[in-house]
């Protein structure tokens, strides 16, 4: 198994294949009474259409991590380039352009909208996409084509999270950010719920960020990065070991 | 994809789930439309009768009189620079005897021109025909006094024409734009069976009243370029040496004066009114929607990931706020043309016109969709400003729980031993002050619109009590035809039922200050007398000066004169002496705008000894009818007024509507105080439908958990009932200051009771609101609460 040094050497020779690169990320909290610091000094380069998975326990740093990459927060110090293009230097409606045009999020909690339908909630972000897959079609490829006029309390849990992935996807987004999509779902539904990401991953060539406190989804992944404490401490070539349905936890 | 947008179906969907708020804040802005919708309708439609009216019958521009004018001056009238048409006429008031009618009625008689119809205030002639100048005793009659008293064509009337009862048979039923107003000589209000205009040929009255070749009245009609006033002062000048009392333009023509009065308070219900409702309704947007967006940060955090930019979060909430009002806008618009239609069909038994044409403005809907419109942004503003800011990655996690702390306020609670829910209902207040003070405000609000709105009546009663009880305490007012001797005075006490008699003596004056002049009506006071008096800024009586003018404060402040100014008197009648006199004295009078002098220092100023032109007369209660038949019979009386007949009639026509008035406006301010209530207490059970479950599940009892929840809106409204008093207080004033014209003010006097009635609707109100959040608490489902994540 290869160190991260190593990985990180051999990224930097690869810079075409980069799609999003982030160096000396660091993010302090300040409460007022305590300083926070949830992110020490991250490198890192996420290649173009890989599947990579971010383990680490609550408190890592992995959300804040992911936050940032996808353009929700900034850093209190350190860059992320996206396509060799700075992104902290961005304005607010800079990152919102980022977050509308290239990246698509799924939730733990999916954060469905309640008031509107599976169709519906995807539509509303294929409303202001540019160049969209239909709403039927996108929660046809996670296999919810009979469910589209459903309200999220109609759906299960499962359902839900893959009424998330079908929004998240719909907009052919170039990064796809996973923040726990499993994590609140059993295994035989998270499975389907890896599946669709999966396929959607294969199918679209998303970039494809999932993190996770599960280890067990490190398998399917094409590199796995290992969080603690703020920092990034393995960075493990795992090739997709295995399929979703392999999996176990 | 569909029409709709998915973000816009999150927008009908959040507001079908908050119909119960969108409703009451809908109630508050159909109630605000409404009522400037009805306002300013009322006001177009009465404008646009009005205003065809004049037009098609020829209403003239300048008036003037005079007590004997030779015709041949008419030459010289029309002459005038900027003088298009002119016309001369004879009028004259006399007492008619009808029978059935107690009281003496009055006719004025109008002539017509000897050939042709008048080209000047021309008469609408309903049905029946022109009398025939050679018959004397034909009329033409105003169609609402034929009505009220049961006459037809072919009736006659018995009218005592310069000391002769003569029959007048109607052979016509008719109107004019001049006489849209029925005013009875010394009533307040209108009076149709009292009081009806004759038209007759101008041989016919030229001999009744020996004025053969001659005139005392003058119409015309001017060109768009003239200037009303040289218009005036050159007809003046003409008409002076023939006892004229001075000329005078449309504005100051009763009829229109009443007209444009009405329009004024139109014009001010809809610039005063309508921003109270919408100022609540706006204070109920920006409470309803900083608790929405509080709940819905993670829906807001989700669009913002997905790229959804500030400006549309933004558009979002206000789209939400708009769509809050806009079932208020359409409900308003409805409303308010129906009652714009019936306020119009209302005016149709005040106001004389042929049709009332009624005609909704379309800008009148513009200007109050727009206001409300305009309200919901703003009310909106803040909290979708907040909303769009939402950091989205903060957004995306729970709301942290609420921060209370023990400020100064909270520690002087420790002081008090209160029990915990009672302190929980404090720590909310404190904690959420703004929102406290919105429901405050807005209760405040509503009880501020009933005092504001209901002490109308407390001055309806106060105007009542001082001028028919208090200033004019006499029985009977009467004119005589022409000035008469002590003879009259003593013949007027022989009459049946009389109790005493005091000289009157009104006369026509121009008044100077400066540059100001105003034409006037001077009385002589008898400082012995009791039925005519006077009484000052505090309402109390206070005596006729001994030397100098009185002048009513109204007046003063139309030619700007205070105590110890000189003002000229000019006099308009008999041998016109003009003196400058001191305002010695203030007065404070509530309609018009008089001005009264000693009866001796009347007297030598008009160097006439002890002329009379009336008197106030003092009756025995139970003989006023024998004394009204034997006054009709007097020679020389010209009009006859009996306080028991106006008193009658003006509280008459305030009972109709006070009943009316006082249900639309405590259905008005109630539903103001149950909106602003059931929405606080319904924020208050979303946001705290957990911890009361919780409550609940520790083993509070309903009636505990629901005191946390009522005992603070209680709290709020009792608080809020002195703010409201405070702003009816003001509100009032506003509305007394707008209405006030010169024909009268409205006195600013809130009674008691309507502070007490007020805050009584306001009570109910929210206790009814209060009683239905309690239902709500009633069927909190204890366990699914407790799993609704935050």
């Amino acid at each position: 198994m290869p160190t991260p040094v190593a990985v990180l050497e051999r990224d930097k020779g690869a810079d075409d294949d980069v799609l999003l690169s982030a160096s000396g990320l660091t993010k302090v909290y300040d409460t007022g009474e305590v300083k926070v610091h949830a992110l020490r000094g991250i490198d890192l380069d996420i290649r173009r259409g890989e599947l990579l998975v971010m383990l680490g326990a609550s408190g890592s740093g992995k959300s804040t991590l992911l936050n940032i990459l996808g353009g929700l927060d900034r850093p209190t110090e350190g860059d992320v380039l996206f396509k060799g293009k700075s992104l902290t230097q961005r304005t607010d409606a800079g990152l919102t352009r980022y977050r509308r045009n290239h990246v698509g999020f799924i939730f733990q909690f999916y954060n469905l909208v309640p008031s509107l339908t599976a169709r519906e909630n995807v539509a509303l972000v294929t409303e202001i996409a540019k160049d969209p897959i239909p709403p039927e079609d996108a929660l046809a490829m996670v296999g919810l084509a009979e469910r589209l006029d459903h309200f999220p309390a109609e759906l299960s849990g499962g359902e839900q999270q893959r009424v998330a992935v079908a929004r998240a996807i719909a907009k052919r987004p170039e990064l796809l950010f996973c923040d726990e999509p499993t994590g609140a779902l059993d295994s035989k539904t998270g499975v389907r719920v890896l599946e669709a990401l999966d396929h959607v991953n294969r199918e679209l060539g998303a970039t494809t960020v999932i993190i996770t406190h599960n280890m067990g989804i490190a398998d399917m992944s094409d590199r796995t990065i290992r969080l603690s404490d703020g920092q990034i401490s393995t960075i493990d070539e795992v090739g997709r070991a295995k399929r979703p349905d392999e999996l176990t936890w | 994809m569909t029409w709709v947008s998915a973000l816009d179906r999150k927008l009908l969907r959040d507001l079908a789930h908050m119909r119960g708020q969108g409703l009451a804040v809908s109630a508050i802005v159909a109630c605000g439309v409404a009522i400037m919708v009805m306002a300013l309708g009322a006001m177009s439609s009465l404008e646009l009768s009005r205003d065809t009216y004049y037009e098609r019958y020829r209403f003239a521009d300048v008036f003037s009189n005079a007590k004997r004018a030779p015709e041949h001056l008419m030459s010289d009238i029309q002459a005038i620079p900027g003088v298009r048409t002119a016309q001369s006429r004879i009028t004259h008031l006399v007492t008619l005897d009808i029978e059935g009618l107690q009281e003496p009625a009055n006719g004025l008689l109008i002539s017509l021109p000897e050939s042709g119809l008048p080209t000047l205030n021309g008469v609408l002639l309903y049905s029946g025909r022109w009398p025939n100048p050679t018959r004397p005793d034909e009329a033409v009659v105003s169609k609402d006094f034929m009505e009220a008293n049961g006459y037809t064509l072919g009736s006659t009337v018995r009218a005592i024409i310069n000391g002769r009862a003569r029959d007048l048979e109607i052979v016509g039923v008719g109107d004019s734009p001049e006489h849209i107003y029925m005013l009875p000589p010394g009533a307040l209000i209108p009076d149709e069976r009292r009081y009806g205009v004759f038209w007759m040929g101008r041989r016919s009255l030229e001999a009744a009243f020996d004025l053969d070749g001659a005139f005392n009245d003058v119409s015309l009609a001017l060109s768009p370029d003239a200037t009303t006033e040289n218009v005036i002062d050159a007809v003046d000048d003409i008409l002076e040496p023939y006892g004229s009392f001075g000329a005078y333009s449309q504005e100051d023509q009763l009829s229109y004066a009443f007209i444009d009065g009405e329009m004024q308070q139109m014009r001010a219900t809809a610039a005063i009114i309508p921003p109270i409702f919408l100022i609540v309704s706006a204070l109920l947007i920006n409470a309803i929607l900083a608790r929405l967006i509080a709940i819905e940060r993670q829906q807001i955090g989700l669009l913002k990931a997905f790229g959804y930019d500030r400006r549309e979060i933004t558009w979002h909430y206000i789209k939400m706020a708009l769509g809050l009002v806009s079932g208020g806008i359409i409900a308003g618009f409805i409303l308010g043309a129906a009652l714009a239609r019936l306020l119009t069909h209302l005016y149709s038994d005040t106001f004389r016109f042929p049709d009332l044409i009624y005609r909704l403005d379309p800008s009148s809907f513009v200007i109050a969709g727009l206001a409300a419109g305009v309200a919901a942004v703003v009310g909106a503003i803040s909290s979708a400003r907040s909303a769009a800011n939402l950091p989205p990655a903060e957004a995306m996690s729970p709301a942290p729980p609420t921060v209370y702390s023990k400020g100064i306020i909270q520690r002087t609670f420790a002081l008090l031993r209160l029990d915990e829910p009672t302190r929980m209902i404090l720590r909310h207040i404190t904690r959420w002050p703004l929102r406290a003070a919105v429901t405050v405000l807005g209760v405040a609000a509503s009880q501020g619109l009933l005092v504001g709105t209901l002490f109308a009546f407390d001055s309806m009663d106060v105007m009542i009590e001082s001028r028919f009880h208090r200033t004019d305490a006499y029985d009977a007012a009467i004119i005589f035809n022409e000035p008469a001797n002590a003879s009259a005075i003593r013949e007027l006490e022989r009459l049946p039922g009389v109790v005493s008699v005091q000289p009157s003596r009104d006369v026509s004056v121009r008044l100077r200050h400066g540059q100001l002049e105003e034409r006037v009506v001077l009385s002589s006071v008898d400082p012995s007398g009791r039925q005519r008096r006077m009484l000052d800024e505090a309402d109390s009586f206070i005596d006729v000066p001994e030397s100098g003018i009185a002048l009513s404060s109204h007046l003063a402040g139309m030619i700007q004169a205070g105590l110890g100014d000189e003002v000229t008197i000019e006099v308009l009648e008999g041998r016109r002496p003009v003196r400058n006199v001191h305002v010695t004295s203030l007065v404070n009078e509530s309609i018009g705008w008089p001005a009264f002098m000693h009866e001796h220092q009347l007297s030598a100023l008009l160097g006439e000894g002890e002329v009379v032109r009336g008197a106030y007369v003092m009756l025995d209660p139970d003989e006023e009818a024998a004394f009204s038949e034997a006054v009709l019979d007097r020679p020389g009386v010209s009009s006859v007024a009996l306080q028991s007949t106006s008193v009658e009639s003006f509280e008459e026509t305030l009972q109709e509507t006070i009943y009316i008035m006082m249900t639309i406006y405590a259905l008005i301010g109630g539903s103001i105080a149950a909106a602003v209530t059931y929405n606080a207490a319904r924020i208050g059970l979303t946001e705290r439908g957990r911890e009361l479950a919780s409550l609940r599940v520790l083993g509070f009892t309903e009636g505990e958990v629901s005191y946390i929840l009522i005992g603070e809106l209680t709290l709020l409204v009792l608080v809020a009932l002195p703010l409201g008093g405070l702003i009816g207080y003001a509100l009032a004033s506003m509305i007394a200051t707008a209405m006030a014209s010169d024909l009268y003010r409205i006195p600013l006097v809130i009674d008691p009771s309507t502070y007490g009635y007020s805050a009584l609707i306001v009570l109910i109100a929210s206790l009814a609101s209060a009683l239905f959040v309690r239902h709500r608490v009633k069927s909190l489902d204890l366990i699914a609460v407790l799993k609704t994540r935050e």
